[in-house]
């Protein structure tokens, strides 16, 4: 049962890498590489601000602005130095890399004895691994909303319509260039939100904890899509949750199969790769055909 | 007379290349002069590699000119982008999908439009405010777009996209609109409704318009004014009664190979 609940609560954390990664991956149509570099930056810059005595809530708050900068950064790099978005974006990520230890002034950080957002009296008074499901729910709806309110601005319709029709967006008057920008920034940002929550629940930042991350946060994305299906702009945003909760029963399961921690790489990767091909195999192999006849069998026994 | 007022738009001793530094470099416009008036119907004729597309490339922005001046009611503009000079400039594509967002609906593509050339803020959009506006406006094109106005673009048929995208283009009244072969990719039929139906609203809101068209007969039959580009300059230009007055084989016999 603790296990589930773990499950649920990291789901609910990593759920806003991949909301993140949505916004670029899905909406600006690009698969943005930085986010491997600004999650341990934003673990890095909240665990090191903590250790040194910042409030956890505003350690958390710099997290996001570290994050951004650093979109900011692969943003510019890709609309006005018109360096292809993989290679801006590795080249984002690899800089981090000795930020980050500049940063930490180490390879690794712990947080023992520290007031994080997980040592309030409330949280500590629940039941084991509830603290992180209480704040990665909490964290989750606020982002999730406030997304969902953006888009619906005349500014978020010219953000979504960027990735959609750069020509037409500029045809329109749409600077495609500062959207592209300003999506960059607010995914870093929600990325590095999104470590320095996970570092505190972690208790320590390492340097090398954003290995892998994107194929994580895409995995959330990808289980949404494919067990949901087709659903609104706004519907989808959910369901990168669900799918991200999704995973992690997966893991969970695989993991109790008898794999070790150590294959965790390996398994996502093989995960992401099997949810990927899910949609051609299911038509190729005429899998919704098999289900649905036996769907309509049961019905009219 | 018109040659008295300032024009609409002036393009002024226009010299565009395309591939400049490269082996491949071509001129396309040679030193192009061209005056819009304000309500101008032009139709653009000329001959594959003309210069045609370049001509509304350079007026829209995509491609600035290497050397020359383009004027908007006097005020230089050369220098400025395509999203500076959506302000005043309406444009429908020839492809069909290039004039659409694909995956927002009908209503969602025509909000966009209702801002063009406008900063947007974090206002809310107001899309259902805008429903009424928009079912009428899209009812006034008859071939059911507006039955789909909650559908994503990339569903509906090419008709009703490229009458979308004049629709867009439209909504918020451009200063000059081009309209760069937006019926080439459509069944005939399609084709001389929505030929039609351009017709009308540009009469109608007395747009001022420049229309590139393969066919002689449309070029004849619509707009006050003809011109004729070949080897990147306005070879032929014939307006009000003399445009009236041309034919075809009048035009034939000027011109073996246009068209």
């Amino acid at each position: 049962m603790s296990m589930l609940v773990s499950s649920i609560g990291q789901g609910l954390l990593w759920a806003i890498l991949g909301v993140a990664l949505f916004l670029t991956f899905r909406i600006l149509n690009f698969p943005d590489m930085t986010v491997e570099g600004t999650f341990p930056l934003g673990a890095a810059t909240a665990v090191t601000a903590i250790s040194h005595g910042m409030s956890p809530l505003m350690a958390t708050a710099l997290a996001f602005v570290t994050g951004a900068l650093a979109g900011l950064i692969t943003g510019l790099l890709y609309t006005k130095g018109k360096i292809p978005i993989l290679l801006a974006g590795i080249l984002v990520m690899t800089a981090c890399l000795s930020v980050n230890l500049r940063i930490m002034g180490g390879a690794n950080v712990s947080l023992l004895g520290k007031k994080t957002v997980f040592s309030s009296h409330f949280l500590q008074s629940l039941p084991k691994y509830f603290d992180s499901v209480y704040v990665g729910l909490l964290m989750i709806i606020i982002v999730t909303i406030l997304l969902i309110l953006f888009l619906q601005t005349n500014l978020g319709q010219a953000f979504i319509v960027t990735g959609d029709n750069p020509v037409m967006a500029r045809s329109f008057g749409i600077n495609t260039d500062n959207m592209t920008i300003m999506g960059l920034m607010l995914s870093n940002g929600l990325i590095g939100l999104g470590g320095a929550l996970i570092s505190q629940n972690n208790g320590y930042a390492d340097i090398n904890m954003g290995i892998g991350i994107i194929v994580i946060a895409l995995a959330s994305i990808i289980i949404g899509e494919v067990v949901f299906g087709e659903l609104t702009l706004n519907q989808r945003l959910v369901a990168v949750t669900l799918g991200s909760i999704l995973y992690r029963f997966v893991l969970l399961i695989v993991l109790q199969l008898g794999f070790s921690t150590n294959d965790l790489n390996l398994l996502s990767a093989i995960i992401l790769a099997i949810c990927l091909m899910l949609p051609n195999l299911s038509k190729s192999l005429k899998l919704d055909h098999v289900i649905m006849k036996g769907v309509e069998n049961n019905g009219t026994k | 007379m018109e040659q008295n007022k300032i024009p609409i738009l002036s393009l002024k001793n226009i010299v565009t290349f395309v591939n400049r530094r490269t082996p491949s470099e071509t001129m396309i416009l040679k030193h192009l002069n061209l005056d819009v008036f304000d309500g101008d119907f032009i139709t653009v004729l000329g001959s594959n590699g003309a210069g045609k597309s370049t001509l509304f490339n350079t007026i829209a922005g995509t491609l600035p000119p290497n050397s020359g001046q383009i004027l908007h009611a006097g005020t230089d503009i050369t220098g400025d982008s395509v999203e500076k000079r959506s302000r005043f400039l309406g444009r429908v594509f020839q492809d069909p999908k290039l004039g659409t967002a694909p995956r927002m609906t009908v209503a969602e593509n025509l909000l966009l439009a209702t801002k063009r050339g406008q900063h947007r803020t974090l206002a809310l959009r107001q899309l259902k405010q805008n429903l009424p506006a928009f079912r009428q406006a899209t009812a006034s094109m008859n071939n059911g777009l507006s039955e789909r106005i909650n559908t994503a673009t990339e569903n509906l048929s090419g008709g009703q996209r490229q009458a979308l995208s004049f629709l867009m283009a439209t909504i918020r009244r451009p200063d000059v609109l081009l309209l760069d072969e937006h019926t080439a990719a459509l069944d005939p039929n399609t084709s001389a409704q929505l030929m039609d139906q351009t017709n009308e609203k540009v009469l109608d809101q007395k747009l001022t318009c420049l229309m590139i068209t393969h066919h002689l007969d449309d070029a004849l039959k619509y707009g006050n004014r003809l011109i004729v580009l070949d080897d990147g300059q306005v070879k032929f230009d014939a307006r009000g009664k003399e445009k009236d007055e041309l034919t075809k084989e009048k035009l034939l016999s000027f011109f073996g190979n246009i068209a």
